[in-house]
């Protein structure tokens, strides 16, 4: 994703708002798009670690947006990208704070892929397709939806990987959501596959689900480059 | 290539196999037996719903034998009696993963059978040990192999290592070392009827030689062991004459066939000496395939200008 190559378009109808059915569909920021794939790859390995991620950068995604569209008519064009660099580390510096403060188990295990939310590709290129030239109404939906269809494909990946990789579903899960949540986890017996939990079967595992959605959403996209 | 060919070539490897088949059934005990029946069985299985699934003809692809080869290589390399949800699992890997991923036989990137072999060595590394510890008919040979207890000896020189292991023979791993014999003169059999270029297995023993010595100072503790004994342990001849002379996935070219080959000896020995696997086989002609298309581009460029003579191709 080049952000600059779509500066000062300016024309409303290029603004391609994500609706929550495309965002978890035929346009997924991160199976049909590729974007965001480090945290993606990293973080996948159990459920709780995914959702983890997942909803903190559905948090900063919401977050940038907003602010950035609130901030469209007042930003020089020079300024724009690192002003809108500087909105997205401080929300990121919030989630963290925030996971810090609510879910310090799950925290301590993605810490570093909290930080890293801060350089995720996806966010950047909302703030600056969407968000720097629409309404405040239309930035936040798109950062939700946007934000849910990446959570959407990290939660399968990281129940794919925890299926196949531990034999388990849900491990853990109470470090985020509450006490309540302890009783969701599941042992399927088993010790499954090892491989898919390591970094390689991240990628194997990931590059099999691409593959799903490529099928199902082959139709869908046309001649369309799958970058939007 | 026509299929009648391919077929002619994966009967004649067939046969080649045959020696050290027999000679890892006489000291392992029948288990390899079953492994060959079981995974050939998943293999055509597999085979099968793959090429359903991707509508190409079933029965020209799963006739010309590949299958047959990809999945027998898969049972050999495991140890004998190996659980069936394991052999399942490592000849679907290799024909969905390996094979028709890269768009099937003739196109993959990866020499499927040590993909299927690399996922379960690494998802079930305590289920794989050589020789496995159960259907065996020697005691002796349930103690840790030769490259197991040569990797962890400490501060004993290469000669007590090797009298008091029960698991060295004569000149390699206990048992083994015939096993290999087996398969170094199936392979030899392979280059008498020109199936084989005689560049990989060459120089990728000449490269575990040269590394083997470079380390052997005559047996101290530090020693990498000498040629022979590496020569004649682990799955050495089966990977020289049978995996890494796959020519879908070696170079095309005689002199990067001979880069290709030095690179697996080299890091097969590099495994096994300071490695965390015992033996490194698997690892080491996966990395050969994935730089061999680098090694066409680079090396490859004048000697196919100049053509291979048709026996070289494999």
């Amino acid at each position: 994703m080049h952000a600059t190559d779509l500066k000062d378009s300016g024309d409303p109808a290029s603004v391609a708002a994500l609706s929550v059915a495309e965002a978890c569909g035929s346009r997924n920021p991160a199976f049909v798009q590729l974007l965001g794939l480090c945290p993606l790859l990293a973080v996948s390995g159990t459920t709780a670690n995914a959702l983890g991620l997942a909803l903190a950068t559905l948090l900063v995604l919401i977050g940038s947006n907003v602010v950035i569209s609130l901030l469209r008519g007042a930003l020089p064009a020079p300024a724009r990208l690192p002003a809108q660099m500087l909105v997205i580390a401080g929300f990121t510096t919030c989630a963290m704070l925030l996971m810090q403060a609510f879910a310090f188990d799950v925290y301590e295990r993605i810490a570093l892929f909290v930080q890293i939310i801060v350089t995720n590709c996806i966010i950047l290129a909302r703030a600056e397709q969407v968000a720097s030239r629409t309404r405040v109404g239309t930035a936040a939906r798109d950062g939700f939806a946007t934000g849910l269809g990446f959570a959407l494909a990290l939660v399968t990946l990281g129940m794919v990987r925890e299926i196949l990789g531990q034999g388990t579903l849900f491990v853990g899960m109470e470090q985020l959501l509450g006490e309540s949540a302890r009783g969701w986890a599941i042992d399927l017996g088993g010790r499954g596959l090892l491989l898919v939990g390591l970094p390689p079967g991240a990628f194997i595992t990931a590059a099999l689900l691409v593959a799903l959605a490529n099928r199902i959403f082959r139709g869908n996209r046309g001649h369309e480059p799958a970058d939007t | 290539m026509t299929a009648p060919d391919t077929r002619r070539i994966m009967c004649a490897v067939l046969v080649a196999l045959l020696p050290g088949v027999l000679l890892q059934c006489y000291w392992f005990g029948l288990g390899t037996l079953t492994n060959l029946g079981l995974a050939v069985g998943f293999g055509i299985a597999a085979e099968f719903l793959l090429l359903r699934c991707r509508a190409r003809p079933v029965l020209p692809a799963i006739a010309d034998g590949t299958v047959v080869v990809t999945c027998s290589l898969i049972a050999i390399a495991l140890p004998p009696g190996t659980a069936w949800p394991i052999l399942l699992i490592a000849s679907v890997t290799a024909l969905g993963l390996g094979k028709h991923a890269y768009g099937g036989t003739g196109y993959n990137l990866f020499n499927p059978a040590m993909v299927g072999y690399a996922v379960v060595l690494v998802s079930f590394p305590a289920a794989l040990g050589w020789p496995p510890a159960t259907g065996l008919e020697i005691d002796a040979a349930t103690g840790p192999t030769l490259l197991e207890s040569f990797k962890y000896r400490s501060a004993q020189t290469v000669a007590e290592v090797w009298q008091a292991e029960a698991g060295f023979g004569r000149f390699g791993g206990f048992g083994v070392e015939w096993v290999n014999l087996g398969y170094l003169v199936g392979g030899l059999l392979l280059l008498a009827w020109r199936i084989i270029d005689w560049r990989v297995p060459v120089a990728m023993l000449i490269g575990m030689a040269v590394i083997a010595m470079l380390g052997y100072d005559g047996g101290s503790s530090a020693s990498l062991g000498s040629p022979v004994m590496h020569w004649f342990s682990g799955a050495t001849m089966l990977t020289a004459f049978f995996i890494a002379t796959d020519p879908v996935t070696c170079p095309s070219s005689g002199r990067g066939r001979l880069l290709f080959g030095a690179l697996i000896g080299t890091v097969i020995m590099m495994i096994r000496s300071w490695g965390g696997y015992p033996d490194g086989v698997a690892f080491a002609v996966l990395l050969g395939n994935a730089v061999a298309p680098l090694i066409d581009r680079y090396i490859g460029i004048v000697d196919t200008q100049r053509r291979l003579p048709p026996d070289s191709v494999g």
